[in-house]
Order: C-alpha cells, then sequence, then structure tokens
C-alpha cells in the first residue's frame, strides 16, 4: 500500500485549475468570462477525476477544450499584481530570504527523490520508487509555499490568485502537452513508427556505414521532430533502422547507439513545436509575443549538436 | 504510406497556424481513420493517454503559485539588485552560468525540475530577469531595453536551460533514458551495460557545453548591435547622418 499516491498531486492541480475557474467567474473585467470559466473548470474536473471518469469521457472533454481554444475563448484576465513600487519596497525588506524559498524547491526535491522511494515498513510504502522524483518535486514546492506565506505575511489566496494569473498567461497552451502525447500513442497504435522505419532501409544506401549510423542520428532527430518525444522515437528508429543496419549489418557497438541515439533524438525536441513542455509553454511563460521564439533559439544548437553527433557517432560506434 | 497522413496535418496545420490544438486533434483523428480504428477508441485513447500524462503538467501548475507569490513580493527586483553588483555581468554570461551549472548538476543526478518545471522555477524568476539587467548595465544603464532585445533575451534563456538539462541528463545512470535504454535492449536480447550507456553520452554533453558558449556569445553580441541600433533611432543626425562629402 502506497500511502502518498502522485494522485494526490493531481487532485491538487485540478483543484487549482477550479481555483482559476472560479476567480475568473467572479472577474467582472474578464474579457471571455464565461469560456475561460468553461475551460478552467472543464479541466479542473478531469484532472481530478482522471482516474474514476471513463476514458471516453475524458476524450470528449478534451474535444470541448479544443473547440473553447479555436473559438478565442481562452484569454488572460485584466487583473494585476502588485506595482513595481511596491515590489521594489518588499524586495528590499524580503531581502535574500525570497531566494531562500525559491531554493528550498530544488533541496526539498533533491533530497526527496534520494530518500522518499526508501521508506517502508511492511506492505506500507510512503511513495512508489518510479515516482519518488516528482513527488519530491511536488512536496517541495507545496513545502516552499508554505514557507513563502509565513515570510512574506500574504494569505494563501495571494498565491491562488498569482498562480492563476500565470496560469492564464499560459493558456490553452497548457494541455498541448498531453494532447501531443496521446497523439505519439495513436501514431503507435496505427504503427507510423514501422512505416516510417521501413522507408529509411528502403530508400539509402546503408550499405556504407558512415551512410548507416549517419541516417540512424538523423533519423532520430527527424521521427523525435515529428513524435515530439526522442523516447517513442527511441524504440521505432532503433529497430527499423539502428539495430538492422548499425549493428547486425555493419557491428557497431549497440551502447554508443543508443547512447549517442538517444542525444540525436533530443537535438530533435529543441526544434520541434510538438514538444511542447519543452518549448511552447516556457514562450508562454516567459510572456513572449512569437510562441515559436524558444524554438527559433534553439534550432542553430539543435543543428550543431546534431552535426557533431554524426561524427561522433561515425568514429566510435564501429571501433570500440 | 496513408498512416502517415497525420505527419501530414501536424505539418500543414503548424504551416498554415491553425490553432495547435486544433492541429493536433485532426492529426489523431487523421491516422485513427487511416489505421481504420473508430472514431469512438480514438476519443478514447486522447482521453486515457491525456490522463495517464498528467506528469508532463504537474511541476509548472504546483511551481506557478509559489513563484507568482515570490514575484509579487519582488523576488525578480531582488535578483535585478544581486546582479547589478556584478562588474563583469553581461546577459550571455548569466545564461551561460546558468546553463552549465544546470547541466553539471543534472549530470550528478541533481534535478531540481523535471518536465520542463525549471521553466518555472528558474527561467522566469530568476535567470531571465538578471540577464536583462545584466544587459542594461553593459549598455549603459539608462532606459528599458527594446523589446525585441528583451525576448532575444528570454528566448536564450529559455534556450539554454532546455539544452543544459537535456545534454546533462543522459549521464547519470538512474535516469529515465538510460533505463528505457536498457529495457529495450534488453527486449531485444542484447547485453548492454548502464554505465557504458551512460558514459557514452559525455563526448556529446561536452559538444553542447561548447555549443552553449558560442550560442551566449552570440547572444552578446547581438544584445550590442540591438543596443546600437535603437540608440541610433533615439539621437538621429548624431550617429545615422549620411556622409556628406559627395553632395553637390
Amino acid at each position: 500500500m502506497t500511502l502518498l499516491p502522485l494522485e494526490v498531486f493531481y487532485a491538487l492541480i485540478g483543484a487549482i485549475f477550479v481555483g482559476v475557474a472560479i476567480r475568473v467567474a467572479l472577474d467582472p473585467s474578464h474579457p471571455r468570462r464565461r469560456g475561460s470559466t468553461a475551460f478552467w473548470g472543464l479541466l479542473g474536473v478531469i484532472t481530478l477525476g482522471g482516474k474514476v471518469l471513463p476514458a471516453s469521457l475524458v476524450g470528449y472533454g478534451l474535444v470541448i477544450l479544443v473547440v473553447l481554444a479555436a473559438a478565442r475563448q481562452v484569454v488572460p484576465g485584466r487583473e494585476g499584481s502588485t506595482s513595481p513600487e511596491e515590489r521594489a519596497r518588499r524586495a528590499e525588506r524580503l531581502r535574500n530570504r525570497l531566494f531562500g524559498s525559491a531554493l528550498l524547491v530544488p533541496g526539498v526535491a533533491i533530497v526527496g527523490a534520494l530518500t522518499l522511494g526508501r521508506i517502508q515498513t511492511g506492505d506500507f510504502r510512503l511513495v512508489d520508487p518510479k515516482q519518488a522524483a516528482l513527488i519530491a518535486l511536488g512536496l517541495g514546492a507545496v513545502i516552499a509555499t508554505v514557507a513563502a506565506w509565513r515570510m512574506t505575511g500574504d494569505r494563501a489566496v495571494a498565491s491562488v490568485h498569482e498562480g492563476g494569473r500565470l496560469l492564464q498567461a499560459i493558456g490553452w497552451a497548457l494541455i498541448l502537452p498531453q494532447l501531443l502525447a496521446a497523439l505519439g500513442g495513436i501514431f503507435s497504435a496505427a504503427g507510423v513508427d514501422r512505416e516510417v522505419a521501413g522507408l529509411v532501409g528502403s530508400w539509402l544506401p546503408v550499405q556504407y556505414p558512415f551512410v548507416a549510423s549517419a541516417a540512424y542520428c538523423i533519423g532520430m532527430a527527424l521521427f523525435t521532430m515529428c513524435m515530439g518525444n526522442a523516447f517513442a522515437a527511441f524504440a521505432a528508429i532503433t529497430g527499423g533502422a539502428g539495430l538492422p543496419f548499425v549493428v547486425q549489418m555493419h557491428h557497431g557497438n549497440p551502447a554508443i547507439l543508443g547512447a549517442v541515439g538517444m542525444l540525436s533524438g533530443y537535438c530533435g525536441t529543441l526544434m520541434t513545436p510538438m514538444a511542447a513542455n519543452f518549448n511552447i509553454v516556457p514562450a508562454m511563460l516567459l510572456e513572449l509575443k512569437d510562441r515559436n521564439a524558444v524554438i527559433k533559439a534553439q534550432v542553430p544548437i539543435g543543428l550543431a549538436i546534431l552535426t557533431a553527433n554524426v561524427f561522433i557517432m561515425y568514429l566510435t560506434v564501429y571501433r570500440f | 504510406m496513408i498512416k502517415l497522413i497525420g505527419i501530414l496535418v501536424v505539418a500543414v496545420g503548424f504551416g498554415l497556424r491553425i490553432n495547435t490544438l486544433v492541429v493536433v486533434l485532426a492529426a489523431g483523428f487523421a491516422t485513427g481513420w487511416a489505421a481504420g480504428l473508430p472514431l469512438a477508441q480514438v476519443v478514447e485513447l486522447f482521453g486515457r493517454s491525456f490522463v495517464e500524462n498528467r506528469y508532463m503538467t504537474l511541476p509548472v501548475v504546483l511551481m506557478v503559485p509559489l513563484i507568482g507569490l515570490l514575484e509579487r513580493n519582488g523576488l525578480q527586483e531582488r535578483a535585478v539588485a544581486l546582479i547589478k553588483q556584478a562588474r563583469a555581468a553581461t546577459a550571455g554570461r548569466v545564461i551561460l552560468l546558468y546553463a552549465l551549472a544546470r547541466q553539471i548538476s543534472v549530470a550528478l543526478g541533481l534535478n531540481i525540475g523535471s518536465s520542463g518545471g525549471a521553466h518555472a522555477g528558474f527561467v522566469r524568476p530568476l535567470v531571465a530577469p538578471m540577464a536583462e539587467a545584466a544587459a542594461k548595465t553593459a549598455g549603459g544603464g539608462a532606459g528599458d531595453l527594446p523589446e525585441k532585445t528583451r525576448e532575444l533575451i528570454r528566448a536564450n534563456a529559455a534556450a539554454a536551460e532546455n539544452t543544459g538539462n537535456f545534454f546533462g541528463e543522459d549521464i547519470f545512470i538512474a535516469v529515465g533514458a538510460i533505463l528505457l535504454m536498457k529495457g529495450y535492449f534488453d527486449g531485444q536480447k542484447i547485453e548492454v551495460n548502464v554505465m557504458a550507456l551512460a558514459l557514452w553520452g559525455i563526448p556529446t554533453a561536452v559538444i553542447a557545453s561548447l555549443v552553449l558558449v558560442w550560442r551566449t556569445r552570440a547572444l552578446d553580441r547581438r544584445i550590442a548591435r540591438g543596443l546600437a541600433e535603437a540608440n541610433d533611432r533615439k539621437t538621429p543626425g548624431k550617429l545615422s547622418e549620411p556622409r556628406k562629402e559627395n553632395a553637390p
């Protein structure tokens, strides 16, 4: 039996979404009061009840969320925060204690990730070891928030207000990562990965070792760009191009194949809007006008590292 | 071939700048149709996957109430005040220092924010404001940064966070990616050592650090150019006055 399941934190974020919905509903100055209330409320319900609601009901709920977003019903409110002068005054009073609260999160997250999974007596365990890192991060955020209430003298409602303001700045992009993960799942269920791997093998002269290893690295990057996730690409491209051509045909080292191949996939992650939680959500969180600004900054990085990977792979995989 | 229709829908949809959520939903339905999956099953797959992947959204949502509260109490202002004392600071150096510290700590197994959580916890409240303040100080300190420059700095701060995170991660053996690879090779009956998987991530990690050095230097040069252009516009006739030698 697990005493602190991840589900507790899902309930908490579901409650935060419902809190945002209530605040929007009570805000007469909100430009899309009804639509935004519906979006955050429904998102709260399917996040909270995810485990008990039938999957098809959650699916239809998602369709409604997408329709609300497409109809431009999900926009930020006009509520402000403290004035710049007020902030400067408070910063002068609290000074470096502000960093203390911010650093409490990674502190608890790191200690928790290393210890939480090991705590158990008999049939009772505190957390599932596989989820220890996420739970520790969640605990860190909760503990630091409570500490911040005490330190600042602000009430809990202030953090719901400020958190809600930031969530509304992210807007509908918040659910994009989960929706894209679902698309990846549908691609797999439909066999898209096997199809792509077959194409690579039939079109390229993989009898040359350089072509085989380069095709694998670039294939990992391209397929990750399509799927938005290097993990999803790994099984497909390693099975379709890496193992048959690099390992079986040219006797390459599978450990090097995997390590450099996965990192080639990450180059793809840097260059695609499909990896929304790394590329799109941060752009919204930083209040950038151009939703793709982070990706544009990452394209030179991704291409440079991918090029290096092609050569690292070729120079090592057949040699060690 | 027809099964690849979903990828085509995504490419066309992104190209036409249609709402991304609509594009993703359409790509899912198109792929399901091409593979002969019933519509109801596709909706159910979307629902189940959404619930299974709630962990992706968890870090950001749990972080924003805290970060919002601290920002309301002057967290960004305090970060800016600190960076102003560091004379050698430039936007590029602030971002590089953060990214390298992030990469090294992740490589040692100390992950401060999985699934993009560090963007909410560090980049927005600390790294981006510090880099902006450093750029402002280096550029003479007077007035606000031009909007283009500010956006450029923020985007590069987020990019450096992702790069440091991704290319440090695979050096630590207990990380998901290494375990996933080990599991995959086990399934294929291929013997692979997790230490070897982690060690062979190091060459790419070193390259990634060098690329970060290059990109953050380029950022500083672009900021300097952006500030010079903005100054030109403010004082016309001073710097951008056309030469007069050839005038009649």
